[in-house]
């Protein structure tokens, strides 16, 4: 910019984050009406469910829960870090989060990809045959682990996003409130898995 | 504009926190292998529970906000049962 104008800023952490927080309710309920539309078929279909849940591996299951656990560590480490001025550290935690994030892709990746050999995908013949409780549990777990995945890779742009910032300095020890919230989103994520993975994959 | 000191959560206790809900992990994994039958679900889902509270309570960083976000978050969790019973019983006396 040619001009310096120099105006106030708006910032407002605590409005930005009690926003966030609206918005983390309305993705609790999102995914709330899809864990009660899993208890009631789940009472219903227990038989079929027991039988679906067991061909889901519990191992990447497990891997999965640790690396997400791990990565929202680092996540709320980094808040830390950005509010001592530890900026270098902040973008090492950050972009740590970011390839943590990419391995559960990576096992997601492998994990449907397996489903897919046994010709298991949602509206596959394979699946349409199966009993109608098996159907209800497939169907579930790709649309539950879908929509999960799909925030995985959403908070995976908004960390991103934050390294970015850290560098230009527009996020700092005064100024916070961004990653603040894409640590929120983060935890999010690992918040909902928590409940996922022994529903799904546990629970047999 | 007033400023207000904001806590920090130091990487010990966040490190603790980790440790903590890696413990429960493997706990109800293992839990999950003795096959309780229908106690299992209840049991993976308190270990859940547990394991819920202190991710919002630490890494969320509720246990240091102010009071009334902490009730807004706790009534959310109770409008979400409610739910859950209302679906129920509906389900049930159907």
């Amino acid at each position: 910019m040619s001009q310096n104008l120099s105006h106030d800023e708006h910032y407002d952490p605590e409005g930005a984050k009690y926003g966030m927080w609206i918005f983390i309710f309305t993705e609790l309920f999102l995914f709330g009406g899809l864990f009660l539309v899993y208890a009631v078929f789940r009472a219903k279909y227990s038989e079929d469910f027991h039988h679906a849940a067991a061909q889901l591996d519990t191992f990447i299951g497990t891997l999965n829960t640790v690396i997400l656990l791990v990565s929202s560590m680092t996540a709320a480490m980094s808040l830390t870090a950005i509010q001592k001025a530890d900026y270098k550290k902040a973008i090492a935690l950050v972009s740590f989060t970011i390839i943590l994030a990419l391995g559960f892709m990576v096992n997601k990746y492998f994990e449907w990809g397996h489903k897919f050999e046994y010709k298991i995908w949602p509206g596959s013949p394979v699946l349409e045959n199966m009993e109608k409780g098996d159907l209800l549990f497939y169907g579930l777990y790709f649309m539950m682990t879908g929509l999960h995945a799909l925030h995985v890779l959403v908070g995976m742009v908004l960390l991103a996003i934050c390294i970015v910032k850290i560098k230009k300095r527009k996020i700092n020890e005064e100024k916070f409130v961004l990653l603040e919230n894409s640590a929120l989103y983060w935890h999010l994520v690992d918040f909902i898995w928590i409940f996922l993975f022994p529903l799904l994959y546990l629970v047999t | 504009m007033e400023k207000e000191k904001h806590h920090i959560s130091s990487y010990t206790s966040l490190a603790i926190v980790l440790i903590s809900l890696l413990f429960l992990t493997f706990l109800s994994v293992f839990v999950a292998t003795l096959h309780f039958s229908t106690f299992s679900v209840g049991v993976a889902l308190i270990i859940a529970s547990i394991k819920g509270t202190a991710v919002l309570t630490y890494f969320m960083h509720l246990k240091y906000e102010k009071r009334y976000l902490q009730l807004i978050v706790a009534g959310i969790f109770i409008v979400y049962a409610v739910v859950i019973v209302i679906t129920f019983i509906d389900y049930l006396l159907r």
